[in-house]
């Protein structure tokens, strides 16, 4: 199989894993384009963690092609990857808790990420502005010499997405960013990713139906590890075959 | 430098911590202590190099080796070896059967001497050996285990069982290292006595210089970006993986930082006591070098060096005592600590001393307006 070049910023070719058999991921073919949010949705065991650890290179893929801005991304190591411009938010906030939110955001700041580079990595002036900039956008602003671990279940989401803003990916991928967060802040948390969305690609997994509605430009619908559905939140909220196995009657 | 101010390099405590390590290290020991008890001082400060290096290895890497003793051994042996061939003279040996190798080869009918003593007839091959030999040592293994993402318990174990092999390996090669009782018999240092009482005074000051010359090092490695990696890495490795940062590397450099301290620390230990033997390579000493690091508590660079300092002053006084007993007690008091100081002594100082001494500080000093200093975790942290 030879995966063509596209205009799509990722490109996601017959991809398949199996562990131990169990193919948890199925043949997947997906695109996404610039500056659009797809939101994964699916039942528990659908695949939807497992195909943002594939293309993060967690995972490492049986067969298939993730390409990325037309690179090849499943013989990449990790940090390649990140450099490559690929940012991933985990499902449980990881958060540098010994750390304070400058701290965490400082030393997800892009540079000096060799161990002499980081020797020699200076707090100048410009990485402090950009810090205070990031930290401005995710709502932490007063909170930048707390340590993270007093932060609340929904700062410490912001702060980690605000950890991969300030990498500058072009494609972030966020694993549930408004689980445990109030009424309130989920929906702060939507005018951010769609403030974000107009620098940057983005791929969500998310339960949430309304914040689903609220943020999609597209929804891809996984099940058993295949796509069942794929189209506009509206559209895919009224097929009949994702009503079956996920949303319910 | 990466550090704007000298405050980011070392905060108000830092400072006073270091001051006070000095005062005792340089002013209050030298003026109270006669020669021989100084010296021993120096010798459980030779320990402090490898404990120090434990702080940054395991206290912020979360690396657990208990085979620092290996790279101990191997600093050691490396200044030994240099000694050792200087009292091997031609002259000094004339009665052996081949005079100019060292006594316990010629004992051992060996009528060359091998190859990889060779180089060791210079002193400065000696000097650097001390910590590139260690340092090039945890390279490798470093390389082999973290690449492979070895860590915790598999890890500890693998260097454990390095450091028995070490112990094999040097007793059964009699020839070649001088075996169970290690390189003796040490005399002169470029021609000066190595054994007199001014000798002794030397070496401790130079021991103490080069303590602080590495907690020096070792500070800059915590305040850097090196240091939040390595907190950062403990509980979150996967975020920094996906930071964009390659983790093994970090692992290997503070695993080579922490077996070049040690190298010097063996080193030091030779030259005030005179000789280096396979009982300070094998697993004991090393978890005793753990226990060290743990009683300081390791999140804490001084801290180190008071571990090293207790621990052994209570090994000489209630280990000549009950000589039987000493291990048991050493266990209860690794138990001990983990259980009710898991900070260790730094950890009962920043408890309930460090915020009256700040607020001291500033009295006196007027206010610290460091926004932004680096917070020591003060929680428990697995390795």
């Amino acid at each position: 199989m030879s995966p063509t070049n596209t205009d799509f910023i990722l490109a996601v070719e017959g991809l398949t894993v199996s562990f131990d058999g169990f193919k948890a991921v199925n043949d997947l073919n997906f695109y996404v384009d610039k500056n659009e949010i797809r939101v994964v949705i699916g039942p528990n065991g659908a695949g939807k963690t497992t195909v943002l650890d594939l293309i993060c290179g967690r995972t490492q893929a049986t067969s298939g092609s993730i390409k990325f801005k037309n690179r090849e991304l499943t013989r990449m190591s990790e940090p390649n990857i990140v450099k490559a411009g690929v940012g991933r938010k985990f499902q449980n906030p990881s958060v540098y808790t010994d750390l304070t939110v400058f701290e965490n955001l400082e030393i997800s700041y892009p540079s000096g990420r060799s161990v002499f580079g980081c020797l020699a990595f200076k707090r100048s002036p410009e990485v402090i502005a950009r810090i205070e900039e990031v930290a401005e956008r995710i709502f932490l602003s007063d909170q930048l010499y707390t340590q993270a671990d007093l932060l609340s279940h929904g700062q410490k989401q912001w702060l980690e997405i605000g950890m991969l803003l300030i990498q500058k990916p072009e494609l972030l991928m966020l694993d549930e960013p408004v689980a445990g967060m109030s009424v309130a802040e989920r929906r702060q948390t939507a005018v951010l990713l769609r403030e974000i969305a107009k620098e940057h690609t983005m791929i969500v997994i998310e339960h949430d139906m309304q914040f689903v509605a609220e943020i999609a430009h597209k929804v891809t619908v996984l099940h058993q590890g295949r796509i069942l559905a794929e189209g506009s939140p509206d559209k895919v909220k009224h097929d009949p075959k994702v009503i079956e196995v996920y949303l319910g009657h | 430098m990466p550090f704007n101010t000298f405050k980011e390099y070392m905060s108000r405590q830092d400072v006073l911590a270091f001051a006070v390590l000095a005062l005792l290290l340089l002013v209050v020991f030298p003026l109270s202590l006669d020669i021989l008890r100084l010296n021993q001082v120096g010798k459980f400060l030779s320990f402090a190099f490898v404990a120090v290096g434990l702080v940054l290895c395991w206290g912020y890497g979360g690396i657990l080796s208990l085979g620092q003793g290996v790279f101990y051994g191997l600093g050691g042996y490396a200044m030994a070896m240099y000694l050792k061939l200087e009292a091997s003279s031609p002259e000094n040996t004339s009665i052996q059967s081949t005079p100019g190798i060292p006594d316990f080869m010629d004992w051992n009918r060996i009528t060359e001497l091998p190859w990889f003593w060779v180089p060791f007839n210079s002193l400065t091959v000696a000097l650097i050996a001390i910590v590139v030999v260690p340092a090039v040592f945890a390279y490798l293994i470093g390389f082999a285990m973290f690449k492979r993402r070895v860590s915790g318990v598999y890890f500890a174990i693998i260097t454990q069982s390095i450091a028995a092999i070490m112990t094999i390996l040097i007793i059964g090669q009699q020839g070649l290292t001088g075996g169970v009782n290690g390189i003796t018999d040490l005399r002169t240092l470029k021609g000066w006595e190595i054994n007199t009482d001014f000798a002794s005074y030397v070496f401790y000051f130079v021991c103490v210089a080069m303590l602080f010359v590495c907690l020096f090092i070792a500070q800059f490695i915590r305040m850097s970006k090196v240091g939040k990696i390595l907190i950062a890495m403990r509980g979150q490795e996967d975020r920094v993986r996906f930071s964009g940062y390659d983790i093994a590397n970090f692992k290997i450099f503070v695993f080579c930082v922490g077996a070049a301290f040690a190298g010097i620390g063996g080193a030091m230990f030779t030259l005030q006591e005179g000789f280096m033997s396979p009982s300070f390579v094998g697993i004991v000493p090393s978890i005793e070098m753990v226990i060290f690091c743990a009683v300081g508590g390791r999140l804490s660079l001084p801290g180190a060096v008071y571990g090293a300092l207790l621990v052994n002053i209570a090994k000489t006084t209630f280990g000549e005592a009950f000589p039987q007993l000493w291990l048991f007690a050493m266990g209860l008091i690794f138990i001990g600590v983990v259980l009710a100081l898991p900070n260790g002594v730094a950890g009962v100082y920043n408890t309930f001393f460090a915020r009256p001494v700040d607020a001291l500080m500033a009295r006196v000093l007027g206010r610290d307006k460091t926004r932004n200093t680096l917070t020591v975790p003060e929680q428990g942290v697995t390795s």
